[in-house]
């Protein structure tokens, strides 16, 4: 199991809720912390994707696991 | 780099229509956009503390029905609300957040609201009955922020 520091469980949100929690989660960590994210709307895939390349948080890892989505975001 | 903007122009009051602007300036701003909404004509319902946003089938022969259901049936007293009602609880069921959850999430992100001064006039709307910390303007008002926007959208 990969290394984070903080874990957002999203799991039966549908968009955007999913991307607002963990933009709110990502606000009260320190620079260079990892939080990880489950969610299980399908749709949160592209949208990470997307969600870190337009805020600039790094998105170390996204994968999919028994139905459910996990993502690792490094905050900037 | 400098701050995106995102413009919204929200003209549509039904729970259905309620959605795009809310889920619109809230990802804009939770992706570092300035955002504001302007709200005119039924749009200005989405301001109201007490929502009771219905949702219509009439005149919308596209929405999903669990059944199908004849257009004059349809018009029955109580549909709307029978509707309304089960639109509200397949949301919820699917985790869709309700109108109120994003509108405090937008509020929370910083988006203005801006409730349009001649609708709030012509339909003599009470500011009391609208949520706290919105702003009142017209077309110039809007404009000042629209025009240097790098998206504006009419809903």
């Amino acid at each position: 199991m990969a290394h984070f520091d903080e874990e957002l469980d999203a799991s039966g949100l549908n968009c955007p809720l999913p991307i607002l929690r963990a933009k709110k989660a990502l606000g009260g960590m320190e620079s260079g912390k990892i939080l990880q994210i489950i969610a299980t709307d399908p749709g949160s895939v592209k949208d990470f994707d997307a969600f870190a390349r337009q805020t600039g948080n790094e998105l170390l890892s996204s994968k999919e696991e028994g139905g459910k989505y996990y993502f690792l975001i490094k905050k900037k | 780099m400098d701050e995106k903007k995102l413009a919204i122009i929200a003209t549509k009051g039904s729970l259905d229509w309620a959605y795009p602007p809310f889920i619109l300036a809230s990802t804009a701003a939770a992706l570092g956009y300035e955002t504001q909404i302007f709200f005119t004509f039924y749009g200005l319902q989405l301001l109201r503390k007490n929502l009771n946003l219905q949702v219509s089938s009439l005149g919308n022969p596209a929405m999903p029905m669990p059944m199908p259901v004849p257009v004059f049936m349809q018009a029955l007293p109580g549909m709307q609300a029978f509707m309304s009602s089960m639109m509200k609880k397949t949301m919820k069921k699917k985790g869709v957040a309700s109108v109120e959850e994003l509108r405090s999430l937008c509020v929370e992100a910083e988006v203005k609201l801006i409730a349009c001064q001649m609708t709030v006039d012509l339909f003599e709307f009470n500011t009391a009955d609208f949520i706290s910390g919105i702003e009142y303007g017209g077309a110039a008002t809007f404009f000042e922020f629209a025009g240097q926007s790098d998206i504006c959208l009419y809903i």
